[in-house]
């Protein structure tokens, strides 16, 4: 171990202290679910897979948002502000480029980067403006409903991007899926089978990637500032750079959402910065548990797959089981529900082993 | 002697407060020194100053012959210097081992990071405890993680503030004797205490801070001596 190639090290970081899951049960564990997300499409109509691909398109926010708010203990409110405009630069760019040549996936990165660099610019002022706490909780909220209430009022034929128009309250649509180009003629992943391969392969790689991250040294640095900023910052840490580059991180993860949702749905409102759309991701990483990539993970796939079935007896009575679930989680089980059950278990089988 | 710290002339007010007035004060290279004074005289935010957290409203602080008045906190850190707090401040969530962890990991070569930590943990009679969160420690072992953090950057000049607060009297001598051992390999140390068998056990030097001033200065057993000391703490002269 002590005289392991750097890369070695590195892929040794998928498990460690700050996350949950180790050795070989967990990892059998990871591989039985996988073999089973891999197979799920043989069992099902290829209609509702490419519909459950909208569950696959969130979780990248919601991990994002667990870098930032529960390793890195700064609880951002409006990371849909990230979501909405990686989503509309994807519109406008694919609108405009067309979905030759690979241009959509180049259009893809292009959006990523833009939700990136605003996420550079605005975490600046707020990190080294020393804007913490609930703050950073306000403005964060603010810059997401000032961009809603911005393009809400794009409606007017003035307000387009060359032949992309922004549609106010209405949406953007029209904007062609990805489309991988392909010898035999372009991939274009609509909402089936290749797009649910793709997502899903994006997401294993995004999860595992940000294993490797939490547990490196830049993690613990994070998790150290989250405990106590001003220990931090006197072990000769520039926590506030930290700060930053988890922000972004986590903001890009929220773009790469933002563009997903758009090309698997072909369509984009300024609802989706709106309040409610802002709330929710903190209502699925909190239920599951912020402090752990995985509990995040399932956490927010249950709740969504919860709300998605409340939501066919009307949009505002599951609006408000999901308030209920946060208020019940912050009382109950503030570190997470999923979380606190898999302490529990832990506990259990020690107790067991014990014995 | 050469000056490892330098203040020159330090001011810092809170509103009408005058916490620090003028303080001139030289450390040498690779002293043990003591700072006391009573409750509120002014010796937490004294460290503060000197470690960047709060900023002087006039004055000058060197530090191996360089202006720090102005530097970040965790530039501070990386030219030298390193801080326990008075209010042991620790990662309470996460492992004592990881608390150290984070300490080393900026300099020192993951491949000897273990190695390394596993001998830290030796020195502060830890290393049964490396597994347990840092938050459920006993008050004297918190103290000493902390140390050990501290202590763990390899600093040129550790500051700490009150570093055997709540401890019993065999933790606390203990923890003279490896403050001494600290000493003899070369860090320089300032030390707030208000413990007398304490600071007589490590200083060579003693300065009294009252109402933001340097009172006197002197060996311990000058500053013992010194009637006027021991008024300051019966709290009969206030200038
Ligand atoms: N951040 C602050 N704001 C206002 N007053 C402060 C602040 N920090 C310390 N003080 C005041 O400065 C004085 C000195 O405090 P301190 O440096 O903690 O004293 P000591 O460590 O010697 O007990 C006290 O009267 C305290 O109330
Ligand atoms: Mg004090």
């Amino acid at each position: 171990m002590d005289n392991a190639s750097p890369l070695r090290r590195t892929l040794a970081l998928i498990q460690g202290p700050q996350t949950l899951g180790r050795g070989r049960r967990f990892w059998a564990g990871f591989a039985v679910v996988l073999a089973l997300a891999c197979a799920y499409p043989m069992f099902a109509d290829s209609y509702d897979v490419g519909n459950n691909v909208y569950f696959f398109n969130w979780l990248f926010m919601a991990l994002g948002l667990s870098l930032i708010w529960g390793y890195g203990g700064s609880l951002s409110f409006g990371q849909t502000a990230f979501f909405g405009v990686a989503a509309y630069c994807y519109g406008v760019l694919t609108i405009n480029l067309g979905d030759a040549y690979g241009l959509t996936l180049f259009s893809l990165v292009l959006a990523v980067a833009c939700s990136a660099l605003f996420a550079a610019v605005l975490g600046y002022f707020m990190f080294y403006g020393r804007i913490n706490g609930v703050f950073l909780g306000i403005v964060s909220l603010s810059v997401t409903l000032v961009l809603e209430r911005f393009m809400a009022q794009t409606a007017g034929p003035e307000w387009a991007i060359g032949a992309a128009r922004l549609n106010g309250f209405n949406g953007m649509g029209g904007m062609p899926s990805l489309t991988i180009p392909w010898p035999g003629g372009p991939i274009v992943l609509y909402p089936d089978l290749p797009l649910y391969y793709l997502t899903l392969a994006l997401l294993v790689v995004i999860y595992l990637g940000l294993r490797i991250l939490v547990n490196s040294r830049f993690g613990n640095v994070l998790v150290a500032i989250r405990e106590n900023p001003l220990r931090a910052e006197m072990l000769g840490y520039d926590i506030r750079r930290y700060q930053l580059m988890a922000f972004v991180i986590g903001s890009a993860l929220a773009g790469l959402s933002g563009v997903l949702y758009t090309s698997w749905g072909n369509y984009i409102t300024p609802a989706s910065m709106g309040m409610t759309a802002a709330a929710l991701p903190i209502v699925w990483v909190a239920v599951g548990g912020r402090g752990d990539l995985t509990t995040t993970l399932v956490g927010t796939l249950l709740v969504l797959i919860v709300f998605q079935m409340l939501t066919i007896h009307g949009s505002q009575y599951a609006l408000v089981v999901m308030g209920a679930l946060l208020v019940v989680t912050v009382l109950v089980a503030p570190r997470g529900i999923v979380m606190a059950l898999v302490e529990g278990a832990m506990r259990l089988t020690r107790r067991k082993e014990a014995r | 002697m050469t000056h490892i710290l330098e203040t020159r002339q330090l001011n810092k007010r809170f509103g009408g407060l005058h916490v620090t007035g003028n303080v001139d004060f030289a450390l040498d290279a690779g002293e043990m020194h003591c700072l006391i004074g009573p409750n509120g005289a002014g010796k937490s935010t004294f460290f503060r100053l000197i470690l960047g957290e709060h900023l002087p409203d006039s004055g000058q602080i060197l530090f191996q012959d360089q202006d720090i008045t102005r530097a970040k906190p965790f530039q501070r850190i990386r030219q030298g210097i390193s801080v326990k707090f008075q209010v042991p401040g620790i990662f309470k969530e996460l492992s004592v081992r990881q608390n150290l962890v984070i300490a080393l990991q900026h300099h020192v070569d993951p491949r000897l990071l273990a190695e390394e930590i596993d001998r830290l943990l030796e020195f502060l009679n830890l290393s049964h405890a490396q597994a347990q969160l840092a938050g459920n420690l006993s008050h004297g072992q918190k103290q000493w993680l902390e140390i050990g953090m501290a202590i763990g950057l390899k600093p040129r000049l550790l500051l700490l503030d009150e570093p055997t607060a709540g401890m019993t009297p065999d933790e606390t001598h203990a923890t003279g004797e490896m403050l001494k051992q600290l000493n003899a390999e070369g860090m320089t140390l300032l030390a707030v205490e208000h413990d007398m068998a304490f600071v007589r056990q490590i200083a060579q030097r003693v300065t009294v801070l009252h109402l933001g001033k340097v009172f006197a200065q002197g060996s311990i057993d000058q500053i013992t001596a010194d009637p006027r000391v021991a008024k300051i703490y019966l709290g009969e002269v206030d200038a």
